[in-house]
């Protein structure tokens, strides 16, 4: 433990704890409507945006925060033009984002250890202003999306009916994108563009194998987000691993323990009868009354 | 005279070109059941999409309440229910959280749900027969169980107009007959009802008048038409000339 008392192990651990308990509130959403991968999507775009900060000497993350921005809104838009080509407009994104960023990354007089701390995460360059900046958009994100959870479960379940009940869909999908885009950002110094998309969707995969409601689900996620990202952090201090790359580690096995506990737990209760589900015709034709 | 709650005139809708609805005009009013029916690819969904603004017209208007649906905003005048939950994520959801939704064109987006929406969320169920379900996973039910809990859906928003798109396609008889006493007290409550379906069943004897669309046009609108012999081949020729001095027992049962 001894280590945490170093002011930036704090700074890294706050700042992971934080964006373990936003990153799978956000991802709840992203998973219910199939978009799982979007986050990786944006991470990618992201770091163009690192490397023009990089190369022009403005901030990166700042440059890293427009860059996800403009593309969660481009992807968004995209998707809601023409589903058949929404996986090919992903795939150029996704590539031409990593291109450009190592590009730009080269050009720079940056080294590739500096780019690696944006992929996979660095514990050193979590700075007091760094912190700050992740908990107050953290919170932002928090607050967005529980206390939007209503009208985004909606939109996420049935876009359709959402749209019916006057709901405004493009404005919360937009939202969505936007929010992406900041959670990707601020996850980039502690996870790693390359990670954060795992922290999104990993705890959402384990928490809804034992949950039977939405609310549950977004709950025990934010749980396991929140413990993955502490004990990743730490077990990246004592052993001197990469920390994006521990936290997800960690998120991976919490899933594949969950996955053995409830293939056993169901194992367990086949032994007793279980009730028989009523038999569901097809189609039933009545006459008319 | 009673109020007009949806009119299309001379609807036309095409998907990439090709005429689904053309020249279409209907005419609901406040407390009627109405029916749409039609073979499949007739245009009878498409048509009730129009009303809803969710395919957008080619040529023609449709106003909803007497406003023009463009300008339409009182969304929660009006309960929607698709044809079949979307296919599921695997992020599991109870019955009362979808059933919750139905709530958001009332609240609005920012006000958290209160003790009125939980109240409306629990008559809704109980209206379907689904109040014993309220905890469980939507993914667990059955295909009836879940085509009624999108009209609970539906209901829970408190709406004058209900929309319901082939309600009882694939819906086994239990789920029928609560469906049917569901629909029959929103009705005598003084609701309207737009829906289509495919056959009616239990519904038939709350069906005020039918609509019969055929090729992407009108074909019948009037008494609810008696399906027999050839009538009831679904490859049967519904196309006739209609008007005033329409022979009675073509269409109608009288």
């Amino acid at each position: 433990m001894s280590l945490f008392q170093y002011e930036y192990m704090q700074h890294a651990l706050l700042s992971a704890l934080i964006i373990g308990l936003a990153a799978p509130a956000l991802g709840i959403y992203l998973v219910q409507r199939r978009l799982a991968l979007i986050g990786d999507g944006i991470g990618h775009v992201a770091l163009t945006g690192v490397g023009a900060g990089l190369l022009f000497g403005t901030s990166p993350v700042i440059m890293a925060v427009i860059a996800a921005v403009v593309g969660a809104v481009a992807i968004e838009l995209i998707r809601e033009r023409g589903r058949t080509s929404g996986d090919l407009a992903l795939a150029l994104l996704f590539y031409g984002g990593i291109a450009g960023g190592v590009v730009l990354v080269g050009l720079s007089d940056s080294t590739s250890a500096n780019l690696n701390a944006y992929l996979f995460g660095a514990l050193t360059t979590t700075h007091r202003e760094d912190l700050i900046t992740i908990a107050v958009l953290g919170a932002a994100v928090l607050i967005a999306m529980i206390g939007l959870r209503p009208a985004l479960f909606a939109v996420c379940h049935d876009e359709e009916y959402a749209r019916v009940s006057g709901l405004p869909v493009r404005a919360l999908n937009l939202l969505l994108a936007v929010t992406t885009a900041v959670t990707v950002t601020i996850a980039m110094r502690a996870v790693g563009v390359l990670l954060i998309s795992a922290l999104m969707v990993v705890p959402v995969a384990t928490a809804q194998q034992v949950t039977r409601g939405f609310r549950a689900t977004m709950a025990a996620a934010m749980a396991l987000g929140l413990f993955a990202a502490g004990a990743g952090i730490w077990m990246a201090a004592v052993a001197d691993t990469a920390p994006g790359a521990s936290v997800v580690v960690l998120a991976i096995g919490s899933f594949v323990a969950v996955t053995l506990l409830v293939a056993g737990w169901r194992r367990i209760r086949r032994t007793r009868p279980a009730p028989a589900p009523a038999p569901e015709p097809h189609e039933v034709v009545l006459g008319g009354s | 005279m009673t109020p007009d709650v949806i009119t299309v005139t001379h609807g036309v809708v095409g998907y990439d070109g090709r005429p689904v609805l053309r020249d279409v005009s209907l005419t609901v009013t406040t407390g009627e059941v109405v029916a749409l029916l039609g073979a499949n690819g007739s245009g009878k969904s498409t048509l009730i999409r129009a009303v809803l603004g969710l395919v957008p017209l080619t040529a023609g208007t449709v106003t909803l309440f007497g406003q023009p649906a463009r300008r339409f905003r009182q969304w929660h005048r009006i309960g929607y229910v698709p044809q079949r939950l979307g296919a599921g994520s695997g992020v599991p959801a109870t019955v009362a959280e979808v059933v919750a939704s139905g709530r958001l064109a009332r609240r609005g987006v920012l006000r958290p749900p209160g003790r009125a929406d939980r109240a409306a969320v629990a008559e809704a169920l109980h209206a379907v027969g689904l109040a014993d379900r309220a905890n469980d996973p939507v993914a667990t039910l059955s295909g009836g169980q879940q085509q009624r809990t999108l009209i609970a859906r539906a209901l829970a928003g408190q709406p004058e107009l209900l929309v319901l798109d082939e309600p009882t396609a694939g819906v086994d008889a239990a789920s029928q007959e609560a469906f049917a006493g569901a629909l029959r007290a929103f009705a005598d409550g003084g609701g309207t009802v737009l829906l289509v379906a495919h056959e009616l069943g239990p519904l038939r004897p709350l069906i005020s008048r039918a609509v019969v669309v055929h090729q992407g046009v009108i074909a019948h609108d009037g008494a609810v038409p008696d399906p027999a012999g050839h009538h009831a081949a679904p490859d049967h020729d519904h196309v006739h000339p209609h008007g005033p001095e329409e022979p009675a027992g073509l269409w109608s049962t009288r």
